[in-house]
């Protein structure tokens, strides 16, 4: 093992099986969290929007859990729900809740007063206005938060290779248990590519859904 | 339940505070290359940040490297400092989790750092160019102290990141909190996984709450954190 090349590109050639095999697993364990962290942060939008004094209450909430490193909450979880994809699930979606709750209230703010009263001008109800106008005008502080969001729960998803999920994480663990660095590369890799990948998408979906505003705005 | 008066009687035992595996000791190793990793990190990433900043120059560097930043894996940077650490002959040391900490302590202080700096409003900049302050006086007197919210706030940021992720340093064979953890998973010991994530999330919980009320004393008079709407989070870990 002493003099081996760092990386082994016949390792990578004979594996592809399994690179694809866990680019399903990651994808699958990304897919769901965002899902989930979403609907859930929409819920607790909702409520934060129309009672002011939760706000606060649930940002700090969503805050702990954010801060809670997430080797320590799967570590939490594992007497409870065992070592399994609920376990996994649990963790990740809970740390999209401070980014996307953030992104959505501000987002819906964020509607300058001039134009809300110019709806009420024109005749808008309050239900309206907060679907045709403000909803769209917050497309893209959403779309920000979903960006960070997902590309941060792709990173996370190799910690759960940990509580034996993991996605591109299981190369990456398997790697370091025998020493074998091209393993580990290309579960780093692999990771960062998905994650790009998310981030492009999630650019993309918000230049189509606001047309409005031109692209150079959107770094 | 046995599970949670084992849990107790692990914490309240002497033999688990003391000794070089103790729960001191090792909060204390933690502590430490957290504490390292941070400042080197601002060291080298602050003062590019605030003079890019106040020149208004490198906007495409700063999202790059926030972009970059948050989609690597922090698991995936620790684990491949490890090989390259053998190769380099530095064996089972702090050196892999050191090095790879810092790496992931960059990105927020940078990114974060150039922002806070580039936004401090161009009025504020005008008058104190219209009150005679050279180049350098506007960054010092008026650019810095405006953008120390944020900046703190990053710094703030990246320690509770460096905390979490230096839980990982026992994968790659370091010590710190993460040990309980990791050895509890090898050996199927789910008491001392559990201790292992109430030490590890109080250190973060802790850490996260000094900063919060350190601003007191590292904040200029009169400008506090309560009005800031969006820091630049940072890959987790």
């Amino acid at each position: 093992m002493t003099e081996q090349q760092f990386i082994r590109w016949s390792w990578i050639w004979s594996h592809l099986d399994e690179i694809w095999q866990r680019t399903v697993e990651h994808l699958t364990l990304t897919g769901i969290a965002v899902v989930v962290g979403f609907g859930l942060s929409l819920v607790l939008s909702i409520v934060a929007l129309r009672f002011r004094r939760s706000y606060a209450p649930i940002t700090w909430i969503s805050g702990v859990f954010y801060t809670i490193p997430s080797i320590a909450l799967f570590a939490f979880l594992v007497p409870f729900t065992g070592l399994s994809i609920l376990t996994a699930e649990i963790g990740l979606v809970s740390y999209t809740l401070l980014i996307l709750i953030r992104n959505i209230v501000a987002g819906i703010d964020g509607t300058p007063d001039s134009v809300r009263e110019a709806a009420l001008g024109m005749g808008y109800t309050d239900r309206r206005i907060l679907w045709e106008i403000q909803v769209p005008l917050a497309v893209p502080v959403i779309v920000a938060g979903l960006r960070v969001a997902s590309v941060t729960t792709v990173g996370l998803v190799t910690v759960t290779s940990l509580i034996g999920q993991g996605g591109y994480g299981a190369f990456i663990r398997r790697g370091l248990g025998r020493n074998f660095a091209t393993e580990i590369l290309v579960g780093t890799v692999m990771s960062i590519l998905l994650a790009t990948l998310f981030d492009y998408l999630l650019v993309r979906i918000e230049n189509r859904s606001t047309p409005w505003v031109r692209k150079k705005d959107t770094p | 339940m046995s599970f949670f008066s084992d849990v107790v009687a692990f914490f309240t035992s002497a033999e688990s505070w003391s000794g070089a595996d103790g729960i001191l000791i090792r909060t204390f190793d933690h502590v430490r290359i957290s504490v390292f990793a941070v400042a080197v990190a601002v060291l080298l990433g602050l003062p590019i940040a605030v003079w890019l900043g106040h020149q208004r120059r490198g906007a495409f560097l700063a999202i790059s490297i926030a972009n970059i930043g948050r989609a690597i894996p922090s698991f995936g940077i620790v684990a491949l400092a490890f090989p390259i650490a053998l190769r380099l002959g530095l064996g089972f040391s702090s050196w892999p989790t050191f090095v790879a900490l810092v790496a992931l302590a960059i990105p927020p202080i940078f990114t974060n750092g150039y922002t806070a700096v580039r936004e401090v409003s161009p009025a504020a900049v005008e008058a104190s160019v219209g009150m005679g302050m050279t180049d350098l006086e506007v960054l010092t007197h008026t650019e810095i102290p405006l953008a120390m919210p944020v900046i703190w706030t990053a710094i703030r940021v990246s320690a509770v990141q460096v905390v979490a992720t230096a839980t990982l340093g026992a994968v790659v064979g370091w010590g710190g909190l993460g040990r309980y953890v990791i050895d509890g998973f090898a050996q199927g010991n789910e008491v001392l996984v559990f201790v292992g994530a109430i030490l590890v999330a109080t250190l973060s919980v802790v850490t996260d709450q000094a900063f919060a009320a350190a601003e007191k004393w590292v904040l200029p008079q009169g400008i506090s954190s309560k009005d800031l709407t969006q820091v630049e989070l940072g890959a987790h870990g």
